[in-house]
């Protein structure tokens, strides 16, 4: 099931960078195509990390507040570099991490360092080390406001 | 026209917040404030330009390309930021902190 | 004219990014900035692909985007650990 949806997906990206569609160029992409989901079964890297299509919505509404949040911490970053004086007062803060799956660890911890201001340093298993340019993002952080938004498959409790 | 206007606007302020960036890459003290301002440029300046440059492309294959680079950039800058920021954590470089701060964390 | 002020614009954040890698105090600041180099030298393939108009070199661009990746990656580990055979596994403290 994963090998056909990358054998699509590759179809479609070897179509997207190539631009030729003449009957040669055809059978050799599909030559590669085929080549690359054998070589892919054969090392077992197909693995259970694919893109998880019943979270599309949510994908899609994450995507649209982080980049909100994106913008409005960009504009804050530049105000803190062009203001002259001392506008920054960075420091180490530890953030609760409530995801369950690996997945979701890592698309949090990615969003917090897309966002400017703030870098995910560590990641533990319940909480993520962040370093911050000032306290107000940390406080903005730990109300978890970003942390709801992750979109993460519901694993059944107790497994 | 309108798309011009646009992608001019895109442009411009994406090439102003880079060099806001590399600004901000020597006017931060330490290392780790540094690495924000390059994550700014990564982020939105990044953004801004292919969006302007897509805007001028249309609806073609450029446009699609442009759309790929924007997707590997936007998922490898920031775990590259994060990889440096937890090797220099590793390699034992502390973090500059405010006064009252320390002690916490 | 869009074209030629946008690659000013990010030729003059590409010199920024090098000054910092040449006098950054860290081996950090030096690995950061390279990686903002070589986020700025894609943008740079990329407007130049309209500017001369052959926007296969978009090509080129996405390529580049990936050897940055995973350049800035393998560097890092070489600074961390030294070596490029240890796995990342083991503990840093016995490799230093």
């Amino acid at each position: 099931m994963k090998s056909v949806s990358l054998f699509i997906l590759s179809c479609l990206l070897w179509l997207l960078l190539s631009g030729h569609f003449e009957v040669l160029m055809l059978a050799l992409g599909l030559a590669s195509v085929i080549l690359t989901v054998f070589l892919s079964l054969r090392m077992n890297i197909v693995d259970h990390e694919s893109y998880p299509i019943n979270l599309t919505f949510k994908v899609l509404r994450f995507f649209i507040f982080l980049w909100r949040e994106i913008i409005l911490a960009n504009i804050d970053v530049v105000v803190r570099i062009l203001k002259p004086g001392k506008t920054i007062s960075p420091r180490l803060a530890n953030v609760p991490l409530p995801q369950k799956t690996d997945l979701g660890r890592v698309i949090y911890a990615n969003a917090i360092t897309l966002t400017p201001g703030t870098v995910s340093v560590q990641l533990d298993k319940e909480t993520v080390a962040v370093h911050a340019l000032a306290q107000e993002t940390v406080d903005d952080l730990q109300t978890g406001r970003m942390a709801k938004m992750v979109p993460e498959e519901q694993k059944d409790i107790g497994k | 026209m309108i798309t011009d206007v646009l992608s001019w606007f895109c442009l411009v302020s994406g090439g102003l917040l880079g060099v806001v960036g590399g600004i901000g890459m020597h006017r931060f003290p330490d290392f780790y404030s540094r690495l924000h301002a390059a994550g700014t440029t990564d982020t939105l300046c990044a953004a801004l330009f292919l969006l302007g440059l897509g805007l001028q492309a249309g609806l073609s294959l450029a446009s699609a390309k442009l759309a790929l680079i924007f997707v590997f950039l936007f998922f490898t800058s920031p775990t590259a930021s994060h990889s440096v920021a937890n090797a220099a954590l590793h390699g034992g470089l502390k973090p500059l902190q405010d006064e009252h701060n320390k002690g916490d964390a | 004219m869009m074209f030629t002020v946008a690659m000013l614009a990010i030729l003059i954040t590409m010199g920024l990014a090098l000054a910092r890698a040449l006098l950054g105090p860290t081996v950090y600041d030096r690995i950061a900035a390279v990686n903002m180099f070589g986020t700025k030298t894609v943008l740079l393939i990329a407007v130049f692909a309209f500017l001369s108009g052959r926007t296969d070199l978009l090509d080129i661009a996405i390529i580049y985007a990936l050897i940055n990746f995973i350049g800035v990656i393998a560097v890092l580990k070489l600074v961390e650990q030294g070596n490029f055979h240890t796995d990342g596994n083991n503990d840093k403290a016995d490799t230093k």
